[in-house]
This record gives structure tokens, C-alpha cells and sequence, in this order.
């Protein structure tokens, strides 16, 4: 290896090249920037020893501490669990106005069921409730099985259309798909619909079909949205009178849901969540806006109801 | 240079018994230099002892000050100044703040630049020489380390000596006073964020957090390394201020300077030679000795220097021996050089445009900050609309929009408030939790922020689109008001 040239100003060794003259210097890194490279190549190697670090095949070199961010999580989530637990047991056996008598009670209330909510309801019902169409609007007054905390707990509970025994269950019948009405009674029908409700101001329905339509609504529907239309939460038969649709509120959106009669289905959330947590969420959804006073819980045993409706709870208050 | 030529000069030493060589003179720097020692000698005089005074007061002031209390009454926090970051305050006296006040900070920081502009301005870097920690830890470490190993000479002989075990004895001390300075620095800076007393004994049994140690090392090692092993490089290559300063300085502002009109041609001088064709610097090196930057100030006016006179003070105890006027180096201007020249009388300008400015400047940022203070909010109110929904068509048709009100209660007492609305015809409030309607009176904790859920319900008139929407909150017992504009959204019927 031949000397290499030095600079006789700086007394630094060029590295040989050179354009036109100018020469390049090899300058040395500075020696706390070398050191700082040493001393991190040495924390590496430390850290390989200590840490895990390399893969092998399936598996990788674990290190000597054993440290793991898999078991730090589940050791952090089993802390706060149990960190919990004494507010989800209080929770449990807490009325509304219990929750609402104890702030510590109410804002941890509010916090676990606004984060149970955010997991599994947002993605039907809405961030706070908001609805779409199909699924209810939870954030207004207007509630199909009940409004009181212990209703809603209930409805949590078994859900509806659910695979649960006691789950909610409510059938309006397609009566077009079906062939129950022809086309023009279902029209007649739609029309009288819109006549006994709020809607009648911006729809403008024809008088003499909700005439022909006012006949066939006594015989057909009656029975579970009431002869007035004010709807029966035993029955889980939504309140016609007011001007809020599930299924949307134009004419032909109704008449759709006349033909079709949909029912959504909520899953029944019992085998999945503690009292606790369903208290924290049914108080959550109480709270959104629509939630109504407390009622006595609802009786076991199913209420004989016509068909083709069943098993709903009895003696919820009409609005 | 290499190290022999060091004992070379000081070697040739002249009648005063010391030569010194500025590491840092303009000739020798150079970009990629390695850092020579500086054995700055012990000063004795008129600014030697304003800095021995500012170091014990700011030194004090910093160590003391976390330990001073401060009643704000039964169950508050006690100590006159802290940044309580987990409570969310900042405590000076009688001073408490939130951290949505931060601007009060904003302004003392302020306050504070326009201080260093204006003294800046008058006096050059007199906060360099004088108030800033690098310079005033430095300077205890000096001491700890004249104290120790003595006063230049010795501590330069020392350097140079074999390794034996006196010098070693000495050597650890040193460091070993250097790092207790050091902890104890690291130490007290915590206390500003904690309760004093508690932290203290927490620190020594092991029970504080580890943030605690992790800064109190940090500040450990800054202290020990910026203090005791780079100094001088501190000032010259990290610090900005010397960067800066040159544009808050002018013609008239005063900087430590050599007297070049004065003091040239310099030369060695023997006692009852004649003074006559020749300067009063008689280039003892007595300026270079005892400076801590290592810089000759008779190049002239240079970034290293950071203006802490103690050159003044060494050459004036020279002139004092040699029977000449004191003040070959002194606080001078560069108006002053220029009207020696032309022959006219050196005068000092304090006041002028510059310093009337910054002054002005000064009050007017004080007056305002006083202003803010004292007419301060102890009542607020923030209100955050529900976005989702953004609105909920209740069965009756009306309409609602649901709100989250925050009551910024900052006393230390509780206090009833009560909730009201205005600018939209017909709504009215609704607060479920509180199963109260119409006047909502709630209270608002002590010293925190208190979350209310409202609902507000607006006729099914109301039209659609946003509305204008005001809160506001009353204090019943003191008529306080807050209040916060917000708005109410409503669509179109379905």
C-alpha cells in the first residue's frame, strides 16, 4: 500500500483524488462521533444478548430477560380489569338515579359504556346514536321496546330477533312479497299511514285512498300499531303518528316497508358482557338524550299477544 | 503550539512574575483545533466581587426558592413555586395559573427579552458575564477547583507533574466536589416540580419516581460536563446569544474593551523608565491570566469574550503598581474610540432612542401582564356541540342538539351556577342528568373543571341550518357571568 499524500496545510491525508487541482481531504469523523459508533455497536450486541432480537425458522432468539410486549399487554389489561372490577360491581346493582347521585359512579358509567358503545353498537347505530336507516336512532325519544334504563338493559339483554330464548321478538308481515294486499291496497294503505302522522303536512295524501286505506289498516295493522297508530311497545309495533320513519320517511319508502315488512336484528349481548358492563352501556344509551323515567322490570312470562307478533314485555308505558 | 512552548513562555515570565499565553487569541483559532486547558488566575477587585455578590444571590435564589411556602389555605398545595404538571397548575405566590393561561408565561418570556435587549443595549453581555448559569456555575466550579489545586500556576504545574498521590488525592476531590455541586443542581431543579419536602425524603429512600432520577442525573451530567469539562467551548460553539447579541448592541453601548489609543505601543516596562513615546500596556499578560475564555481582549472586541470585566480588574491592579490611570481595560463604546480619535471628551450615552425603546417596550409589556392579572377570570366556560348526531328529530318534531359544557371554576371554593341561553327563539334547556328543567343550577367544584351534559330543544320551526346559540353561566352568589357562543344545527324534514 503506498503512502498517501498529505495536505501541508491541514496535515490531513488526501484520499487521491483530484479534480482539476483540487484535492480531496480524508478528514478522521470526529472522535465523540466514533466513540458514540462504538458504544452503539456494543449496545447492540448487548441488547441481541438481553432481548429478543433474531429470527430462527419459526421462532427467535427469546433473550435473557424474557421480556415480551405480548405478556406486558395482557399483564396491563389483567391490572386494569381488576383495577375495574369494583366499579362494574357497583355498577350492577345501581339504579339511574343512583348513577346519577354519585358522580364518580356516573362519569365511570359513561366512560365504559361510551367505549363498550364505540366497539360493538357504532357500527349499525351511530357514533351517539345517530341511526341509520334500518337501524334505530338512539339519541332521540322515540323508542320501539322502551325507554327506561331497565328496558334498554333488557333489550341489550336478549336483543332482538336474537338466538337468545327471551330474545325480542316482533314480525310485521310483507304484505306485498307476501301477497297479503294487492298493489292498490297497499297504496290505499300507505296513504292512510300518512294521514294519521306528522307527515301528513309535507306528503299531502289522498283523501280518498286513505279513505279505502283506513279500512284495511283496522283489519290488517291495527292489531299491533293500535287503531290510532300510537303504536305498542308490548308488541315492539312502532308509533305511526309521529314523523319518524326507521325505514325513511318518503311515500315510497314507506310503502316499501309495508310490501316488505323488515325487521332488523340486534344480537343478544348477555353471554358476552358482566352486568357491570351492560349497566355502564344501557346507562350510556339512557343518557344520549331519549332516555326515559324508571320502570319496574319487566315480568317474565310473555304476555299472550296476537299474532303475528310475540313475547314482549308487558306493561311498558305507552307514550 | 504544543505544550513545551507553554512552559517556554512561562519560563521567560517577566518581572511580574507571570506570562501567559491566550489559547484562544485570534492568531491561534482555528476550525478544527483541540481544546486547550485554560487556567484562568483568581482576579481581585471591583467586578471580581459584583460576580462573587451575583453568584451567591442567584445561586441562592435557585436552591432556596422550591422551599419557600406560601399559604393558599387548608388542603392546597403550599409551596410558593411549582409547575404541577400532574394537577395541570403553575403556582408562584400568589400566582396560580391554568395551562390555558400559558400566555402569562409567554409574556414574562418576553419580559425577559426585551430585559436582555435593553441590558444588551447599555451595558453589552453583561448577562453573559455576570447572570448566565453557564457563567455562574463555571465560576463555582473555578473556585472548587482553585480551592483544591490552587491558583493558576499551581494548577498548570500540577497538570504537568507525574501521576503521584497527591495529585491524584487532589484530582478525585475535585471531581468528586464538582459532581455533588452537580447532583445537588440536578436536585433542586426537581424540587420545582414536586413538593419539596416530600421529594426530598422520597429521593433519598428510594421512593420517588423514576423520572425524578432520570432528570436529576441528566441534570447531573449537564452540569458536571457544561460546567467543569467544557466551559468556555459552551459560550463559543453552542450557545446563540453571541450570534445574535451583535445586533442589540450599538455604537453606544458599552463592552469590556482594551484602550488600543491608551495602552499601544505596549512593550515591557522597568521601573523609572520614562512612560513618554510608548503605551501604558505594559504586556504582562495579566488580562489573558485571568481570563476564563482564554482570549487576549487587546484584539478587540470578539465573540469569545463574554464580557465578565475580570480583565478589568487584573489590569487595573497593574496600573495601580506601575503608578499609571486605571482603566487601560474598561467598559467602553465604539462611539468613545471614535470621538477620542476626532479628539473630543469620551461620554457615556445610557439614554438614548435604543434603550428608551426597549424600556418602553419593557413597561408596556409589564403594565399589560399586571392588567391581565389583576383582572383576571375566575370563571369559565367552554362548550363542545355533540358532532354525532348533529342534530335528533324528536316524535313531537322538534328538534334537539345535545352539548358538553365544561365550568372552569379556577377559585378554591364551590360554587352554584346557573345555566341559561339566548339567541334562538323558542329553545329551551334540558339536562337529563340533572332531572332538572327550565333553570338549571349547577355546581362548579372548586378549583377544577366541571362537565355537565345539556340538551337543548328547539321548536320544529326552528328551519333549517346552523343558528347562533350563546351559553352563559351566573354565578348566584357573586354574579360572576361566562359565557360561550355556540351553535344549533337542524336539517331539513326527512
Amino acid at each position: 500500500m503506498t503512502e498517501r499524500e498529505r495536505d501541508s496545510v491541514s496535515g490531513t491525508e488526501t484520499t487521491g483524488h483530484e479534480w482539476d487541482g483540487v484535492k480531496e481531504l480524508d478528514t478522521p469523523l470526529p472522535r465523540w462521533w466514533l466513540y458514540i459508533f462504538y458504544a452503539c455497536i456494543l449496545a447492540a450486541v448487548i441488547y441481541w444478548v438481553l432481548m429478543p432480537a433474531w429470527p430462527i425458522g419459526n421462532g427467535y432468539t427469546k433473550g435473557v430477560l424474557g421480556f415480551s410486549d405480548r405478556n406486558n399487554v395482557a399483564a396491563d389489561v389483567g391490572a386494569l380489569r381488576s383495577a375495574r372490577a369494583p366499579m362494574f360491581e357497583r355498577l350492577a346493582d345501581a339504579s339511574t338515579a343512583e348513577i346519577a347521585a354519585d358522580p364518580e359512579l356516573q362519569e365511570f358509567a359513561r366512560a365504559a359504556g361510551e367505549s363498550v358503545f364505540g366497539d360493538y353498537c357504532r357500527t349499525c347505530h351511530g357514533a351517539g346514536g345517530a341511526g341509520a336507516p334500518g337501524y334505530p336512532v338512539l339519541a332521540d325519544d322515540v323508542w320501539i321496546w322502551g325507554g327506561s334504563l331497565a328496558e334498554i338493559e333488557h333489550t341489550l339483554r336478549v336483543g332482538i330477533r336474537a338466538d337468545h330464548p327471551e330474545t325480542r321478538m316482533s314480525m310485521m308481515p310483507a304484505f306485498g312479497r307476501d301477497g297479503l294486499l294487492t298493489p292498490q291496497q297497499i297504496g290505499d294503505v300507505t296513504e292512510y299511514a300518512i294521514s294519521i302522522s306528522a307527515a301528513r303536512a309535507r306528503l299531502d295524501p289522498d283523501r280518498a285512498a286513505a279513505a279505502r286505506g283506513a279500512v284495511l289498516y283496522q283489519e290488517q295493522c291495527a292489531a299491533c300499531h293500535g287503531a290510532t297508530g300510537a303504536g305498542d311497545r308490548n308488541f315492539g309495533a312502532p308509533s305511526l303518528n309521529d314523523d319518524l320513519w326507521l325505514y325513511g320517511g318518503s311515500r315510497e319508502e314507506i310503502r316499501r316497508q309495508i310490501e316488505l315488512g323488515r325487521g332488523g336484528v340486534m344480537p343478544a349481548w348477555e353471554a358476552r358482557f358482566d352486568p357491570g358492563t351492560l349497566r355502564a352501556l344501557a346507562y350510556y344509551v339512557h343518557e344520549m338524550g331519549g332516555g326515559e323515567p324508571d320502570a319496574p322490570p319487566p315480568a317474565a312470562t310473555p304476555a299472550a299477544v296476537p299474532e303475528p307478533t310475540q313475547n314482549g314485555p308487558p306493561s311498558a308505558p305507552l307514550r | 503550539m504544543s505544550k513545551v512552548n507553554l512552559i517556554d513562555t512561562t519560563a521567560r515570565a517577566d518581572e511580574h512574575g507571570i506570562d501567559a499565553r491566550a489559547v484562544n487569541s485570534k492568531e491561534s483559532r482555528a476550525l478544527y483545533k483541540k481544546r486547550e486547558q485554560i487556567y484562568p488566575k483568581l482576579a481581585q477587585g471591583f467586578f471580581r466581587n459584583i460576580k462573587w455578590a451575583a453568584m451567591i444571590v442567584l445561586l441562592g435564589i435557585y436552591y432556596i426558592t422550591p422551599w419557600l411556602r406560601w399559604d393558599r389555605g387548608e388542603g392546597r398545595v403550599d409551596q410558593a413555586v411549582l409547575v404541577d404538571f400532574e394537577g395541570r397548575r403553575f403556582y408562584f405566590f400568589f400566582i396560580e395559573l391554568w395551562p390555558q393561561e400559558v400566555y402569562y408565561i409567554t409574556g414574562l418570556l418576553i419580559l425577559a427579552s426585551f430585559a436582555i435587549f435593553l441590558s444588551s443595549a447599555l451595558f453589552g453581555r453583561v448577562w453573559c458575564g455576570y447572570a448566565c448559569p453557564q457563567t455562574v456555575w463555571t465560576d463555582l466550579y473555578i473556585y472548587v477547583e482553585r480551592a483544591i489545586e490552587g491558583d493558576r500556576n499551581a494548577r498548570m504545574r500540577l497538570d504537568k507533574a507525574p501521576m503521584s498521590l497527591s495529585k491524584a488525592t487532589k484530582k478525585v476531590s475535585k471531581h468528586a466536589v464538582w459532581i455533588l455541586i452537580a447532583a445537588a443542581t440536578g436536585g433542586a431543579w426537581v424540587f420545582y416540580f414536586g413538593d419539596a419536602p416530600t421529594l426530598f425524603s422520597d429521593i433519598f429512600t428510594g421512593q420517588a419516581d423514576p423520572l425524578v432520577y432520570l432528570f436529576i442525573g441528566l441534570l447531573t451530567f449537564t452540569t458536571y460536563a457544561l460546567a467543569g469539562t467544557m466551559r468556555e467551548q459552551v459560550c463559543t460553539y453552542m450557545c446563540p446569544w453571541p450570534r445574535i447579541q451583535a445586533a442589540m448592541i450599538d455604537k453606544d453601548a458599552l463592552s469590556v474593551a482594551y484602550r488600543v489609543d491608551r495602552g499601544e505601543p505596549r512593550g515591557a516596562h522597568k521601573k523609572g523608565e520614562s512612560w513618554e513615546g510608548r503605551g501604558d500596556c505594559i504586556d504582562c499578560n495579566q488580562c489573558v491570566a485571568v481570563c476564563p475564555q482564554g482570549i487576549d481582549i487587546r484584539d478587540g472586541d470578539q465573540l469569545e469574550c463574554i464580557n465578565c470585566a475580570l480583565c478589568i480588574d487584573a489590569c487595573d491592579e497593574i496600573m495601580e503598581k506601575v503608578g499609571r490611570p486605571k482603566g487601560l481595560i474598561a467598559y467602553d463604546s465604539y462611539a468613545n474610540v471614535d470621538r477620542r480619535k476626532a479628539g473630543k471628551q469620551a461620554r457615556y450615552r445610557l439614554i438614548r432612542p435604543r434603550t428608551i425603546l426597549y424600556g418602553t417596550l419593557m413597561a408596556l409589556v409589564a403594565a399589560l401582564m399586571i392588567y391581565g392579572l389583576a383582572t383576571r377570570q375566575t370563571l369559565d366556560l367552554n362548550v363542545i356541540r355533540d358532532r354525532s348526531p348533529p342534530f335528533v328529530r324528536l316524535a313531537d318534531g322538534s328538534i334537539r342538539n345535545d352539548y358538553a359544557l365544561k365550568l372552569i371554576n379556577m377559585t378554591d371554593r364551590p360554587r352554584q351556577v346557573r345555566i341559561a341561553i339566548d339567541g334562538l327563539q323558542g329553545a329551551r334547556l334540558q339536562a337529563p342528568a340533572l332531572s332538572a328543567d327550565g333553570d338549571i343550577i349547577v355546581q362548579a367544584n372548586a378549583d377544577s373543571v366541571t362537565n355537565v351534559r345539556i340538551h337543548v330543544v328547539a321548536p320544529a320551526n326552528v328551519g333549517a341550518g346552523s343558528h347562533d346559540l350563546r351559553f352563559t353561566i351566573h354565578d348566584t352568589e357573586t354574579g360572576d357571568v361566562a359565557t360561550s357562543a355556540s351553535a344549533f344545527l337542524a336539517g331539513s324534514p326527512p
